[in-house]
């Protein structure tokens, strides 16, 4: 009997019952960011006006300290454009609640550095995009290397080990993993690649981004010959049929160990999963956010053994367990039958047959609404000749 | 929920001597056991046995980790299992060794 291991094969079915507590929990705690990154999960932009007041975020850590979950992963937006961020981050830490926050770095300045290398309990995730300020810029924006760079020299420089740089694996940047490491190691840092997914502004870009058939085949291998010095939020396990599993839960999360809550309360099954069907209540009501993740019926119905649908027949059902709920549902795939980017090839022939019916939009779009300095632009300027030659506007020969 | 627990080398574990969970780790019941969290470390790991939690939770009062598995009860078929356990936990620093005067009033 072992009652103690690094792999927890057989808690699986355990986590797939729900906890108490969520283990993994995401706290977006703004939708306002200073960037447009085209691929952004949670189409973040303006701020929305009924966001948590800060008394308000001082009792959802009060209550993650009751519940005691133990460390939240605060992002957003950019979580350090609020002006009490580091008045909440403190508040958290007091009340025993660890926070990693996730940033574009562009509020990290010297002081900020020495501040965070100086508390414990906090861990700070720098993203990147490109291992060069091309490939970065082009999804993030123009100079946002050049920040998320300033950023992570102002943390080394403060002593800050061990701060992670976290990158979105895509079709441009899987070239440039070794890139990424080096990047890392040069700042003492540790790097985390995890998984692009048609959510939010993602899925306006998902089909032209995410990596071919044969990056991910690359990307397996490279993780697993990187082993546990890479992290990955567990987001590749739809891989895991290539071979032996890769380090972590191998299983959808969502709702079981892993939610969300958004700047307004709102409590979704996962942080990429911003969409009504996933969104099981909002923690202002009676009860908070305990109540949210203990009763409501739609964490209930995922907590609820799956019997894995079309996928069930695959013998590599037991690796992958059918992939991510919500790249399935992003792309109008049924949510029993395999993930898009299913190594099988089964995802590739469902995306055909779907022909990309019906495909959901997220609830809520906080995107930018007017133009953003240095906003990338992944659509190519038309090259077109104009119709006549003196047709020199741009719009000229568009439909109005 | 990378990091779980890793059996790599750390200071040996010894049954004969008091132990008690680190004053920066924290235990969260559930179902199948108990989560521990170190917030040092930020290293999580899983305590697949109620036994195995009650012996844990035990240790800060017993004379040695030996001492809090008979307090616990713990069937003799389990003994190894549990002790491989805590060494384990010792090795990642989820619980570590009392020095003696700590164990007195």
């Amino acid at each position: 009997m072992t009652v103690l291991e690094s792999r927890p094969t057989k808690l699986v079915d355990h986590f797939a019952l729900g906890l108490n507590a969520p283990i993994c929990l995401t706290w977006e705690l703004t939708y306002a960011c200073n960037l447009a990154c085209v691929h952004c999960l949670s189409s973040s932009g303006r701020r929305d006006p009924r966001e948590l007041s800060t008394a308000e975020c001082k009792m959802v850590i009060d209550e993650l300290q009751r519940m005691q979950v133990f460390y939240v992963n605060i992002g957003g937006g950019e979580p350090t454009v609020r002006h009490d961020f580091w008045e909440l981050l403190d508040y958290a830490v007091e009340h025993h609640v660890g926070v990693k926050f996730s940033t574009n770095g562009v509020k990290l300045d010297a002081a900020a550095a020495r501040r965070l290398a100086a508390t414990d309990y906090v861990d700070v995730q720098i993203s990147v995009d490109g291992a060069s300020a091309d490939v970065n810029d082009a999804v993030r924006g123009t100079g946002s290397f050049r920040t998320a760079v300033a950023a992570m020299e102002n943390l080394a420089a403060a002593g800050f080990r061990g701060f992670k740089i976290s990158v979105v694996v895509t079709r441009e940047n899987a070239g440039q993993l070794d890139a990424f490491k080096a990047l890392a190691d040069r700042y003492d840092a540790q790097l985390r690649l995890t998984r692009l997914r048609p959510s939010g502004r993602g899925a306006d870009v998902w089909a032209d981004l995410h990596p071919t058939d044969e990056q991910q085949r690359a990307l397996y291998q490279w993780l697993v010959a990187h082993g546990d010095n890479v992290l990955t939020g567990d987001s590749f396990f739809h891989l895991s049929g290539l071979g032996d599993p890769l380090p972590g839960l191998n299983l959808c999360g969502a709702g079981r160990v892993v939610c969300l809550i958004d700047p307004i309360g709102d409590v979704y099954a996962c942080p990429f999963a911003i969409h009504d069907q996933f969104l099981a209540g909002n923690l202002r009501e009676p009860g908070g956010f305990q109540r949210v993740w203990q009763d409501s019926a739609l964490f209930a119905s995922l907590r609820k053994p799956d019997g894995g649908g079309a996928c069930s027949s695959c013998s590599m059902f037991d690796a992958c367990r059918g992939g991510c709920m919500a790249a399935k549902f992003f792309t109008g795939l049924p949510l029993d039958g395999p993930d898009p980017e299913c190594v099988q090839g089964h995802g590739a022939a469902a995306l055909a047959a779907a022909g990309g019916a019906a495909i959901p939009t997220p609830s809520g779009d906080h995107s930018h609404k007017g133009p953003v300095r240095g906003q990338p632009v992944l659509v190519p300027l038309s090259v077109r000749r104009p119709d006549r030659a003196c047709d020199e506007s741009p719009l000229a020969g568009l439909p109005a | 929920m990378r990091r779980l627990l890793s059996q790599g080398p750390g200071p040996a574990f010894d049954p004969q001597a008091p132990y008690r969970l680190h004053p920066q780790a924290e235990l969260r019941d559930e179902e199948f056991g108990a989560l521990a969290y170190h917030f040092g470390t930020r290293r999580l790991s899983f305590l697949k046995a109620p036994a195995l939690v009650d012996v844990v939770r035990a240790l800060g009062d017993a004379e040695s980790v030996e001492d809090a598995v008979r307090r616990c009860a713990v069937p003799e078929a389990q003994r190894p299992a549990i002790l491989r356990a805590l060494a384990g936990l010792a090795g990642t620093d989820m619980i570590q060794r009392r020095v003696s005067e700590e164990s007195l009033p």
